[in-house]
């Protein structure tokens, strides 16, 4: 087992950069995730630790060691690829036997250990078997298994339940994490999907335009996003540019921009200085109330019903307060909750402590 | 250098290298060099000559060439799309034999397939001559010969590439394609020209692609039929033969730019637009031939046609099985026996040039496997600078007219030189096989890499980041996934080094006189039977091997081209 750092780390590809000044640290047997949409960097960080990209700039470190031009062979780390990657003209046993082989152990310990593997990810009778007749989740527990069998440092899982169908997906996920407890190994674990990321992992780093946008544990990214491309990239939000315009020891007053709404927020939620930029609230659906009577207080807005669709536990509800702000909200199936329809005058409700103020980032990149 | 795998790139890359500049760009080099030689000084004097209209030979034969060669392409077209049609769109009684028929004329090699058609339907062919004494005919009422007789033999042996590029295509089209055409209301005639045909443009360029080049090169069929009608190729040969390496350099040049003209064209032509299917096709729907009158119509051509198709296949056959003498003044063989056969194994004179090709082509193959494997794995899975350049110098034999590439080596190798480490290649044995070895490095390397391709690079990853080196996993992972597509195309090059004429006619040598050249050998003698035998065996073993490489090898017919 080892921790894994990557200090600034870049990576180029011709006129490209995949992957800018990153800084890192993935701790003993934490299960760790990259987390962003497609192309933004945390695949080409991932095979960096594996070995197979060598940063332009930056120095790898496993535990204490230098391991940035180290080749894949020598790193010790088991990889699952989004494809799996098994060797199509060996069987089940063969494919998890090769990492030991390799290894030169005698055939006595590799026939052992191939065979507690399999029995854990619960392919002992498939041994036998080609790949090809395999199912998909089946293929999948392969690729564990032979990651595993080789007691790597690191766990590396490029997507690994992204060609898998949504409910294979599930059993999958709660198997991984079963496994990497078992085994209290390092891993680090790249998606795009938020759901994984944030049911799996110890903390995530969320990647966006190959730069780190924020790491933290699941709970912090979502509550408290650094900026507002995490807080619309993790779960759904209301982001609203704003202007500070007046703060005190205990709150401060925002002005929407540009139809100038005044929002009051808890000074807890704005721990940021603000001449970093431009600013913008987020709330998020589920903090938002919808009142069918107007009342005094403040973050009340008016505004019109123009969409609610039903998805069984939840309303999800669009309010058009003016024709630059649309407020989503989402709502839990309650008797209470399902008396108004399209059309309806209602008031939004934006309670100070669920709003959160976060910079804005001017995105320059090319996506 | 930071990175280690750069540095296993370059490992690789050096042997590569000085294969392809020493034995492919040096001889090719050599050419250019010697057509701008002339009694020892450098001038375009040779050029001039070629374009002068006093020596209009050589112009002539220039336009008969690029002449046969659009005809040619013309003609396999309309035959080998028509075909492809017929036997991918409808369905029909005997379909599939008559469409396995349809490609036998590959199993020829071109100077066998020439015989056979001399035999059929030249002076004394069999068929003019059964249809004269059929009718009591005074003559016989035609025979091929000159351009007609070169037009019919290729037509024969070329059309297969269209039908099969033109099947493949066709059965790759996803039939959802044409039935959204239909959807949208369109008629039969125009789902054809506004869908299907434009679907097929990448097959039917590869196809006359192919063909025009294939076409510009023949050897055989001018060499034996031609009689005084000059093309290029024939044109080099005799050049070369009356000592005149100067214009032969000089005529090389000018039908290799012909050659590499119109390939470039075609790519820039192909590259225009992308016809890739977003999803692959799901097996084409072929429509059923009901009324009863259309469906004896279908059989009858198709019968007719597999005749004829087989007919030279049968006659070489037959041919082959008529012992000398017993078929000199009367019309018709008159005895069969397996003397021609019997004799390889009695006479060692007879069976020398047998063993000559077969070890020849072995050797030539062997280094073929090897360098094309390693070739091939460079250009697909490693990054490098000068990786286009590379691809275009493996390209080159293939773009290169035989005879071409035959003066190519006379030129390099006819003096001692590094590559030929300090020897004259060019009077021994090892001239040929290093002649086969060059000519289809493109064959071998491009069917590595068909199956490289398809090879994901995570399943060597997967290796590597599992503590496996570099060549464990090439030798482990790499080469048994790859291996049967690898053996595919070497062994497709072994039959067709066996059967190999433009460069051997050039390069061979009393002692190393491959089949090919005996076949030759053995007609000037009018020993026909002794020429068909050696055919014979050629078609086995090219039957053989297609038959191996469909079954076991996962090759299919129409990559084999």
């Amino acid at each position: 087992m080892s921790s894994v750092s990557l200090e600034a780390v870049q990576k180029t590809f011709g006129k490209t950069t995949a992957v800018n000044d990153l800084n890192l640290t993935i701790h003993e047997g934490e299960f760790f995730t990259f987390l962003g949409p497609s192309g933004c960097g945390k695949t080409t960080t991932l095979r960096m630790i594996a070995g197979f990209y060598y940063p332009t700039i930056g120095t790898v470190r496993f535990n204490d060691k230098d391991m940035t031009t180290v080749p894949p062979e020598k790193r010790n780390t088991g990889m699952v690829f989004q494809n799996y990657a098994l060797f199509p003209h060996m069987t089940v046993f063969e494919n998890v036997a090769f990492g030991l082989k390799v290894r030169r152990l005698p055939r006595a310990d590799i026939r052992k250990r191939v065979i507690s593997v399999l029995s854990k990810v619960r392919l002992g009778h498939y041994s036998d078997r080609q790949v090809s007749q395999l199912s998909g989740g089946q293929q999948q527990r392969v690729a564990l298994a032979r990651a595993l069998v080789v007691e790597p440092e690191i766990l590396l899982l490029d997507e690994p339940l992204s060609n898998l169908d949504a409910r294979l997906r599930d059993d999958m996920r709660s198997e991984i994490l079963r496994l990497q407890r078992e085994f209290g190994i390092t891993t680090i674990y790249v998606t795009h999907d938020q759901v994984e990321a944030l049911s799996m992992s110890d903390r995530i780093a969320v990647f966006n335009f190959g730069v780190c946008q924020q790491v933290a544990t699941p709970e912090e990214i979502y509550n408290k996003p650094a900026n507002d491309f995490v807080a619309q990239f993790i779960g759904e939000t209301n982001v609203m540019p704003a202007s500070l315009i007046y703060k005190d020891e205990h709150h401060a007053v925002f002005k929407l921009e540009p139809a100038g709404q005044k929002i009051k927020v808890k000074k807890t939620n704005c721990h940021i200085s603000q001449d970093k930029g431009h600013l913008a609230l987020s709330i998020r659906p589920e903090g938002v109330n919808i009142l069918k009577q107007h009342c005094e207080g403040d973050n009340i807005f008016k505004g019109k019903v123009v969409f609610i669709q039903f998805t069984g536990a939840l309303f999800h509800t669009h309010i058009k307060i003016d024709k630059h702000l649309i407020i989503r909200a989402t709502q839990l199936n309650t008797e209470a909750n399902i008396s108004f329809n399209t059309g309806d005058d209602v008031w939004v409700h934006l309670p100070q402590e669920n709003v959160r103020v976060v910079p804005k980032i001017e995105v320059t990149a090319n996506a | 250098m930071r990175n280690p795998e750069k540095r296993k790139t370059v490992y690789l890359l050096i042997p590569i290298a000085v294969i392809l500049i020493g034995y492919v760009l040096y001889p090719a080099l050599s050419t250019l060099f010697e057509s701008f030689q002339n009694k020892g000084a450098v001038t375009i004097a040779n050029y001039t000559d070629f374009f002068s209209a006093k020596t209009s030979s050589n112009l002539i034969a220039l336009w008969h060439s690029v002449y046969i060669s659009i005809l040619s392409v013309i003609i396999s077209a309309i035959i080998g799309m028509t075909l492809a049609f017929i036997f991918n769109k409808y369905n029909f009684p005997g379909r599939k034999l008559f469409s396995g028929i349809a490609i036998m004329p590959i199993v020829l090699p071109s100077l066998v397939g020439v015989m056979a058609f001399m035999f059929l339907y030249g002076e004394a062919g069999l068929v003019p001559n059964a249809i004269k004494d059929l009718f009591h005919l005074k003559d016989i009422p035609f025979k091929i010969g000159g351009i007609t007789g070169i037009l019919i033999v290729h037509a024969y042996t070329m059309y297969p590439y269209f039908y099969m590029t033109v099947s493949s295509a066709l059965n790759n089209i996803d039939p959802s394609l044409e039935e959204a055409a239909y959807n949208l209301g369109a008629g039969r005639w125009r789902v054809f020209w506004e869908v299907t045909f434009p679907l097929l443009t990448p097959a039917l360029i590869a196809a006359s692609l192919l063909v025009f080049m294939v076409s510009m090169a023949s050897f055989s069929a001018p060499f034996l039929l031609a009689g005084g009608y000059r093309v290029l190729s024939l044109q080099i040969y005799f050049s070369k033969m009356n000592g005149n390496l100067d214009m032969a350099a000089t005529q090389s040049i000018i039908l290799s730019v012909v050659s590499i003209a119109f390939l470039l064209f075609m790519r820039w032509f192909q590259n225009r637009k992308d016809y890739r299917m977003a999803n692959k096709g799901i097996g084409a729907h072929q429509s059923e031939v009901n009324h009863p009158f259309m469906k004896i119509v279908m059989v009858t051509i198709g019968a007719i046609g597999m005749v004829i198709l087989l007919l030279p296949h049968a006659t070489i056959l037959m041919m082959s099985l008529v012992p000398q003498g017993a078929w000199t003044w009367q019309t018709y063989p008159t005895k069969f026996n397996f003397e021609n056969f019997v004799l390889l194994f009695q006479d060692p004179e007879i069976l020398h040039p047998l063993k000559n090709s077969l070890v020849i082509s072995f050797i030539a193959v062997l280094g073929d496997f090897i360098f094309g494997m390693i070739t091939s794995y460079v250009l697909v899975k490693r990054k490098f600078i000068g990786k286009n350049l590379l691809d275009i110098l493996v390209m080159i034999p293939w773009a290169l007219p035989a005879t071409v590439v035959g003066m190519n080596l006379i030129l390099a190798f006819n003096h001692a030189s590094v590559f030929s480490l300090g020897k004259i290649l060019v009077g021994t044995f090892w001239i040929l096989p290093l002649a086969y070895f060059i000519r289809f490095i493109p064959l071998v390397v491009r069917s590595t890499n068909a199956v490289l391709e398809q090879l994901d690079d995570s399943i060597e990853e997967a290796a590597r980041s599992l503590g496996a080196k570099w060549f464990y996993t090439f030798r482990r992972i790499v080469m048994p996934l790859i291996l049967p597509g690898v053996l595919g195309g070497t062994l497709l090059a072994f039959v067709q080094a066996v059967g190999e004429f433009p460069t051997s006619v050039l390069l061979y040598t009393l002692d190393n006189r491959p089949i090919s050249i005996e076949i030759m050998n053995q007609l000037r003698m009018f020993n026909t039977g002794q020429a068909a035998a050696y055919g014979m065996i050629q078609v086995v073993l090219i039957a053989v091997v297609l038959f191996i490489s469909n079954k076991y090898l996962g090759v299919k017919s129409e990559n084999t081209l």
